[in-house]
């Protein structure tokens, strides 16, 4: 079996990713990116709307465009940056201090890192519900793939679950393909997502429909519509079920952190509801109670491609800083206040309680 | 299924931070329009503010904070128009022509309209307004988002928030 060496080998090559590989290049870090998909830009080659935030970390600017700038700025690094697509990495030996891994169907080998960042990014929650297994009920990320990699439109008449900003971007991509979404239903008494990203798609005569649920999914061999509640403070249905005419159900309920890995590897981990899901204990500098293993982005608790940017620039000067490298002096006292800035607000504040659960200054006290 | 007009569910209802218009002596006389911003939350945004040629929009103190203006300062260039990722503003020109004025507003929705053709014009809850002649359609960052000029009613100014192109 192919065995590899490399500096540092970072899991996953979203913006997280991305952004850890470009930190640790440039203090001089020979670094692979292993990649699943068959592309770089995790989901932001899915991201046809201009992104939140800040300058610094491109708002204003496609999702898409982000993950062609954070290409080319790895590849300014030349051949200290090498990227192995189609490859998922599906165990570490701790022992032997390897990673396993498939490139396609084709080859399986293994990884000898001397540092590992693991920016393996998310994966979506779905809701029971009868029939939830029928053709025409989907994820957001696949109708997201679907449309925007594709460019195939998932059906014609879309009812979206969740109105978070997953549900609402991926309602307003639908409508820009031409697609018509016949309602968003939200559980809750109030809009989950951005107040703006709501407010685009209801002046283009969208309703959401708050405190509503699906009750069933409709049809036999393909969705032909669904029936949906009104619920009350106790999640009680309140009312009539309603009939809805559809051919997609589109599920936007949330994701949770593609942590398995970090399980495998024996991090300590904790289940923090505000960063949706088991996360892993890290100090400051993004590191995770294995001393050769760094973490970055929606693994690290559900959050935004700006702050998943930051925290894998402070994952690669972490892990380039542990191999004796010279990284960029004040680096990550930069980065912090980039992202203490980003969360400061109200919308921050799950994450700021959520992080202040998990951060750590020393690992004498973790369980 | 009826959803209710709610500012919970997306429909600003009423002037609040960070949604307010500019005052009437000013915007009634000012060539080229001032601009409208519907950004009514707290979210860690600025582009608004960074597009801003003029400064109009005041500076972030914290990246937070909703959008505060300088009206003094407005030339309605609509660069924010352009740039918001939120599409929250707008600009309103009031001089335009007589009842008429002449309303900027982002598109990212194909069909395109044509120079001069009429198009509907949409409320905040995709009802139709009234009818409105495009005057011009520009893409000042040349990213697919274009600033469609459309010359509306000025008495519904308060009211359009899209157009529909058939
Ligand atoms: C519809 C939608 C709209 C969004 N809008 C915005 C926005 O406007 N602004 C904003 O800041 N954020 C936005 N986000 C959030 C943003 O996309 C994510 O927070 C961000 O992509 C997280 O980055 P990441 O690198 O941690 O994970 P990901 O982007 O998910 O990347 C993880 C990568 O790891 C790979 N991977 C996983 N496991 C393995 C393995 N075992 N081996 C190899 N590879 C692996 C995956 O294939 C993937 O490419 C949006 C998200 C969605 C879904």
């Amino acid at each position: 079996m192919r065995e590899l060496k490399t500096d540092i080998l970072v899991i996953g090559g979203g913006p997280a990713g991305l952004s850890a590989a470009a930190a640790a290049a440039r203090a001089g870090a020979e670094v692979t990116i292993a990649e699943s998909d068959l592309h770089l830009g995790g989901q932001l080659v899915k991201q046809s709307h201009k992104f939140f935030g800040s300058k610094e970390e491109y708002a204003g600017i496609r999702g898409f465009e982000i993950a062609k700038i954070l290409k080319d700025e790895i590849a300014q690094y030349g051949s200290r940056v090498s990227t192995m697509l189609n490859t998922t990495v599906s165990g570490y030996y701790g022992d032997e201090g390897v990673v396993t891994a498939m490139t396609g169907e084709e080859e399986y080998l293994r990884i000898a890192p001397k540092r590992i960042v693991i920016t393996s990014g998310a994966q979506e929650r779905l809701i029971p519900f009868p029939n939830n297994d029928i053709p025409g009920v989907y994820g957001a990320g696949a109708v997201q793939t679907l449309m925007n990699v594709y460019g195939v439109v998932p059906g014609k008449r879309v009812l979206m679950i969740g109105a978070g900003n997953i549900g609402l971007i991926v309602s307003y991509q639908l409508m820009q393909a031409g697609v018509e979404v016949v309602a968003i239903l939200e559980a809750m008494p109030k809009i989950g997502g951005y107040w703006v990203h709501a407010a685009k798609v209801r002046r283009l005569g969208v309703p959401i429909l708050l405190r509503h649920s699906i009750k069933r999914a409709l049809g036999g061999d393909l969705v032909t519509g669904a029936e949906i509640l009104e619920l009350d403070d106790n999640f009680s249905q309140v009312g009539e079920t309603e009939t809805v005419e559809c051919d997609t159900i589109c599920l936007a309920v949330g994701l949770t952190p593609t942590n398995e890995l970090l399980w495998q590897v024996g991090c300590k981990m904790k289940y923090v509801p505000f960063l949706c899901g088991h996360v892993p204990f890290r100090d400051k500098e993004m590191r995770t109670s294995n001393e050769k293993i760094w973490m970055a982005g929606d693994v690290s608790g559900i959050e935004e491609a700006s702050a998943a940017m930051i925290e894998g620039r402070l994952a690669g000067l972490g892990a380039a800083k542990s191999l004796g490298l010279n990284i960029e002096p004040g680096g990550f006292e930069k980065y912090w206040s980039r992202l203490n800035s980003l969360r400061a607000g109200e919308v921050g504040e799950k994450i700021r309680v959520g992080v202040s659960a998990v951060v750590v200054d020393g690992w004498a006290d973790v369980q | 299924m009826k959803a209710s007009a709610t500012f919970e569910s997306g429909v600003l209802t009423d002037e609040r931070p960070g949604a307010v218009k500019p005052p009437r002596d000013l915007w009634e006389k000012h060539k080229g329009g001032l601009v409208l911003v519907e950004c009514p939350q707290r979210i860690p945004c600025n582009p608004c503010n960074t597009s801003c040629p003029t400064g109009a929009i005041v500076p972030f103190e914290d990246i937070n904070n909703v959008p505060t203006i300088n009206y003094e300062k407005c030339t309605g260039c609509a660069m924010c128009v352009a740039k918001c990722p939120g599409l929250a503003c707008f600009v309103v020109d009031l001089t335009w022509g007589e009842e008429i004025a002449l309303l900027k507003l982002p598109y990212e929705m194909l069909p395109l309209p044509q120079k001069g053709s009429t198009v509907k014009c949409l409320g905040r809850t995709g009802e139709i307004v009234c009818e409105g002649k495009v005057e011009n359609i520009l893409e000042p960052l040349k990213d697919r988002t274009k600033v469609v000029h459309v010359a509306i009613p000025s008495d519904k100014v308060g009211d359009v928030r899209a157009i529909e192109v058939a």
